[in-house]
């Protein structure tokens, strides 16, 4: 049942208004941060405190107003969207702790608007997970689009510049493509409200017409979560303050592009179309070239956090890939994986910046034996790495496990075994940082000294691996996310019988 | 007394235009207040007025001047349309009239006073080719309006004076091709009130003089809107403009004459008749050229007032193209964009008046961290920029969002394309000055009028850049109501479904 509340629109609310107050309080650096870690809080308590009544089927909606003489500005807590929500609020709160640790560590310029960009982009990125209708999404992902350009220009050298202008060409770009495509499903169907299973259908239009719609519509989800060959703003984002990075590539920016196709294909088009106009066919195609060019890429990054960005193209390919599948279990794998690959790579990003602040090193090839020194953030760097291999037992192997599944019930198994070879070169290039860390000798002696991260970044890093492995051994761990995804979905594919076992 | 407001509107500024260098003579600040007050009087009767014409169910409100009856006697006609636009107008004019008081700190009794006058007829002007009924009477309000157009450009220095002079001769030309149209259409029909006018020209529409008059009204008010290619007098002056009157000049001055197309074209003709669609169609086309001509000029600028001035060109094509599309969406989308543009535009003219003020800068390129100094004004500016590429939930989007709307509902698709184009090359020329603003070093501008007390700017400058900035804002959160609410009440009676 619907129940009418405004606590969707408190979520997304609560995070705007900390920027505001973060604007004004820029000459008090603890005040600014307090009213940070305080709207990571409240967002997160509010959107917790819905998961229950929508664990038991209900939905909470909101309408704030009407954003045009139609279309109405509408939030809805469906489980998809909780999914989602969950997981980049929640994320949320490590993450400010950890930009505290490692602004102040790193003595960065310009914390002030750096903090305030933050706060809007996780509002933004609450409320795509929320929207009901197609038009409400669109404004929050472009909000999202303007609100991560300052943090891509943070170092506000040349190199930040012109990453910033490759950022803004390909996010407005795919917007405006995405709009226009908004604007004639608008015409087509009538309506732009949310609907599990989708709202178009076949006797709308043409076929290619319909196909053509596909592709302009995902391209803007596309672009966001760097499906190849749409990826190259993604690497030269790294310039990117550290904390900037792990938001980008774990909560926000990237996971708002995959959800954008998740929402696509499961509410918008909805399975049983696209298996009729065979436009996801391609899809899964560019998403397991993706998969693979992306880990290859990545073997050849000498520096940490581009090798990271390239293994985070590929595994947001997983995402899309589950989605483009089609099958039930593959769309369920697909939810898993924003709420998976979100905890092991913002755990990654937040040890590659931890090593960063406290060793100054940016290379691997710099890092031999620093293990020695950082053995606590080396360790979470293991078990995150593992889990993004799917290790049985870290969180990465329960998505990945499902995915698999789905690519069976669509009779497809070929995917399988691009999976597993993804999955063998994520090892291949994760593993030998572990490997130079602890069992090289440092020549230079520079690591010799046991020298932990700072507290503010060190305990983020130990909450976030060690929810990867408990939420690998019981997937239902707190919120019950994997009760919510495989709600999502079951309404997506509800009634429909494509390719079934 | 309420009866009374679509007059007085016109005829409190009027008032205060005549009287403003008298008193000015009086006292160096007298004239400024009496305009000032004006305008606030005209303001508050034009809210008035569009309550009233929301009250009515859209109903137009007539009023006879001298209670003489048309089509012999003039009337102002006030429909939902340009109740709103007219709210606008007399909204610029005051925020322009109090913004552009620091300018004036030094000069003298005669200019404070010159200036008055001619700001306050321009709001006259502008408010009666609105308001009235009566196509010679649109005439005269037009000259009022260009008169003291020619005036405030003049104003802003030498530069100033020769852009004046050139839109003066293109101005004038404008207008004569106007009453020459007009001249057409009354020796056909003997009358010259629009109603009246639109009656009798219903079984003539495909007469050759009207078809001739169609073009002219198109080169007359394409030549007063700016519409391309009739935009050459327009980068020079308000580029040159003096920077108080800048915002109203750049925001609503070539507002008005669109909408005087809009009048003629779907109230008085009727876009039904062959021609007129012919015409609309021409219109259309120029438009689009323009948004994308405009657009690539304005990249090419780094004088930040002339690239303003270059993406106007593109910001007119918008609302040519919205009449042409002459759809429910379109029209809808077209008379929103006025309203935005005015404010998007006015607010951006003000942002850099205030730089200018402060600085004496204007070009793009030297902006640099301008922000640390003036947080307020890149607030608007940044409102402001994002709203012209339309991006959400600031005005300019809805605007896009409705004529796209209309676009597709037609099937004209290439002005679907134009559009998206259009927000792609607005989005490099904007994102360049953000880019500017926020990256690049600070240049070491020098201070020629360093702030006094805590605030950027004085308070007379600040007030209306801050109050246009959330005006941006409330314009696309409240898009709903003005379209609903007022818009939809107004719009000709064949789309009303």
């Amino acid at each position: 049942m619907t129940i009418t509340d405004i606590r969707p629109f408190l979520a997304v609310g609560v995070s705007l208004l900390a920027a505001f107050l973060i604007m004004f309080s820029g000459k008090k650096p603890n005040v600014r941060e307090f009213w940070s870690v305080a709207a990571a809080f409240i967002k997160a308590a509010l959107i917790f405190s819905m998961v229950p009544a929508v664990l038991a089927g209900n939905v909470f909606e909101y309408t704030l107003f009407q954003v045009t003489d139609t279309i109405g500005f509408t939030l809805r807590t469906d489980a998809a969207g909780m999914v989602f929500a969950c997981v980049s609020s929640f994320l949320y709160i490590p993450v400010s702790f950890y930009a505290i640790g490692y602004m102040r560590g790193h003595h960065e310029k310009e914390q002030t608007g750096f903090y305030a960009a933050f706060a809007v982009c996780l509002s933004a990125a609450i409320g795509i997970a929320l929207s009901a209708n197609l038009l409400t999404f669109f404004i929050f992902y472009e909000l999202l689009t303007v609100a991560t350009w300052p943090l891509v220009f943070h170092e506000r050298n040349e190199e930040a510049r012109f990453s910033g202008r490759k950022y803004l060409i390909y996010t407005l770009v795919s917007g405006q493509l995405m709009l226009a495509g908004i604007v004639a499903i608008y015409v087509m169907a009538g309506t732009l409200d949310f609907q599990a299973g989708g709202f178009l259908t076949a006797d709308m239009a043409p076929t290619w017409v319909l196909q053509l719609l596909f592709f302009l519509m995902v391209l803007g989800g596309a672009v966001k979560a760097g499906v190849m060959p749409l990826h190259g703003w993604l690497p030269s984002a790294m310039v990117a303050p550290t904390p900037v990075s792990a938001l980008l590539h774990a909560v926000a920016v990237v996971k708002a592009g995959a959800f954008c196709v998740l929402r696509l294909i499961g509410f918008v088009f909805g399975p049983a179309l696209l298996a009729e106009i065979g436009a996801a066919t391609v899809l899964a195609w560019f998403a397991a070239f993706t998969i693979i060019a992306a880990s290859l890429i990545a073997m050849k990054q000498d520096n940490l956090k581009r090798r990271l960005a390239f293994s985070t193209v590929g595994q947001l390919s997983y995402v899309v890939l589950g989605a483009a599948l089609l099958a039930p279990l593959s769309i369920l794998g697909a939810y898993y994986h924003i709420v998976a690959h979100a905890l092991m790579k913002i755990t990654l990003f937040m040890c590659a910046g931890a090593i960063i602040v406290t060793a100054h090193k940016d290379n691997i090839s710099d890092m031999h034996g620093i293990g020695k020194k950082m053995p606590i953030t080396m360790a979470c760097y293991t078990i995150a790495s593992l889990g993004i291999a799917g290790m049985p037992f870290v969180i990465g192997f329960i998505s990945k496990w499902n995915l698999g599944l789905g690519a069976l019930q669509v009779g497809q198994p070929l995917y399988i075994a691009i999976l597993i070879a993804s999955a063998l070169l994520s090892l291949s290039y994760l593993m030998p940082v572990t490997y130079l860390a602890f069992f090289k000798p440092n020549e230079k002696g520079e690591f010799k000294t046991y020298g932990e991260a700072n507290k503010f970044m060190l305990i983020p890093i130990c909450v976030t691996a060690a929810l990867s492995v408990i939420l690998g051994i019981m997937p239902n761990f707190g919120p019950h996310l994997y009760d919510l995804a495989s709600m999502a979905a079951q309404s997506i594919t509800q009634g429909w019988i494509g390719g079934g076992w | 007394m309420s009866q009374h407001f679509p007059v007085l509107i016109v005829l409190l500024p009027l008032s205060a235009a005549l009287l403003s260098p008298f008193f000015s003579y009086l006292h160096r600040q007298a004239g400024k207040w009496i305009a000032i007050l004006s305008l606030v009087g005209a303001f508050l009767c034009s809210v008035g007025l569009l309550l009233q014409v929301v009250a009515n169910g859209g109903e137009a409100i007539h009023y006879w001047m001298g209670d003489w009856m048309p089509p012999l006697g003039i009337e102002f006609v006030v429909d939902p349309i340009n109740g709103v636009i007219v709210t606008m107008i007399t909204f610029v004019a005051l925020c322009s009239a109090i913004y552009s008081t620091p300018f004036l700190k030094k000069n003298n009794w005669l200019y404070m006073g010159g200036y008055y006058t001619l700001m306050a007829l321009l709001c006259v002007g502008l408010s009666g080719m609105t308001l009235t009924g009566d196509a010679f009477n649109l005439y005269v309000y037009l000259e009022i309006a260009s008169l003291s157009g020619y005036g405030l450009i003049a104003l802003g220095g030498n530069k100033g004076t020769l852009a004046a002079f050139r839109y003066l001769l293109i101005g004038t030309i404008a207008a004569s091709l106007y009453l020459l149209a007009l001249g057409f259409m009354y020796s056909m029909t003997g009358s010259l009130n629009m109603a009246d006018l639109s009656v009798l020209l219903q079984d003539k529409m495909d007469s050759p003089l009207i078809i001739m008059s169609i073009a002219l009204l198109i080169a007359a008010f394409g030549i007063k809107a700016a519409l391309f290619p009739f935009h050459g007098w327009q980068p020079d002056a308000y580029t040159y403009s003096h920077p108080g009157a800048a915002p109203l000049i750049s925001g609503v001055m070539s507002k008005v004459p669109a909408y005087a197309m809009l009048r003629f074209f779907f109230y008085l003709f009727g876009a039904q008749h062959l021609f007129v669609q012919h015409g609309l169609t021409v219109v259309g086309i120029l438009g689009a050229l323009g948004i994308i001509l405009g657009s690539v000029m304005a990249i090419a600028q780094d004088d930040f007032r002339r690239m303003l001035a270059y993406s106007s060109v593109a910001q007119i094509g918008y609302i040519g193209v919205g009449l042409a599309i002459g759809s429910f969406y379109g029209l809808i989308g077209a008379v929103l964009h006025i309203i935005n543009h005015a404010f998007m535009k006015g607010s951006l003219f003000m942002v850099i008046g205030g730089v200018r003020y402060r600085f004496g800068e204007v070009s793009i390129s030297k902006l640099g961290q301008i922000g640390k100094k003036m947080p307020f004004t890149v607030f608007t500016l940044v409102v402001a920029a994002l709203a012209m590429i339309g991006i959400p939930p600031t005005g300019g989007f809805f605007s896009k969002w409705y004529i796209m709307l209309g676009a597709m509902q037609t099937e004209q698709y290439i002005y679907v394309a134009v559009l998206v184009i259009s927000s792609l090359l607005n989005a490099i020329y904007f994102f360049r000055v953000l880019e500017n603003v926020f990256i690049n070093p600070d240049p070491g501008l020098k201070e020629l009028n360093p702030p006094t007390g805590k605030l950027e700017l004085p308070l007379q400058m600040l007030i209306p850049i801050v109050v246009f900035g959330i005006a941006i804002l409330a314009l696309g959160f409240c898009n709903e109501m003005i379209v609903d609410g007022i818009i939809k009440l107004g719009l000709p009676e064949v789309f009303v479904r």
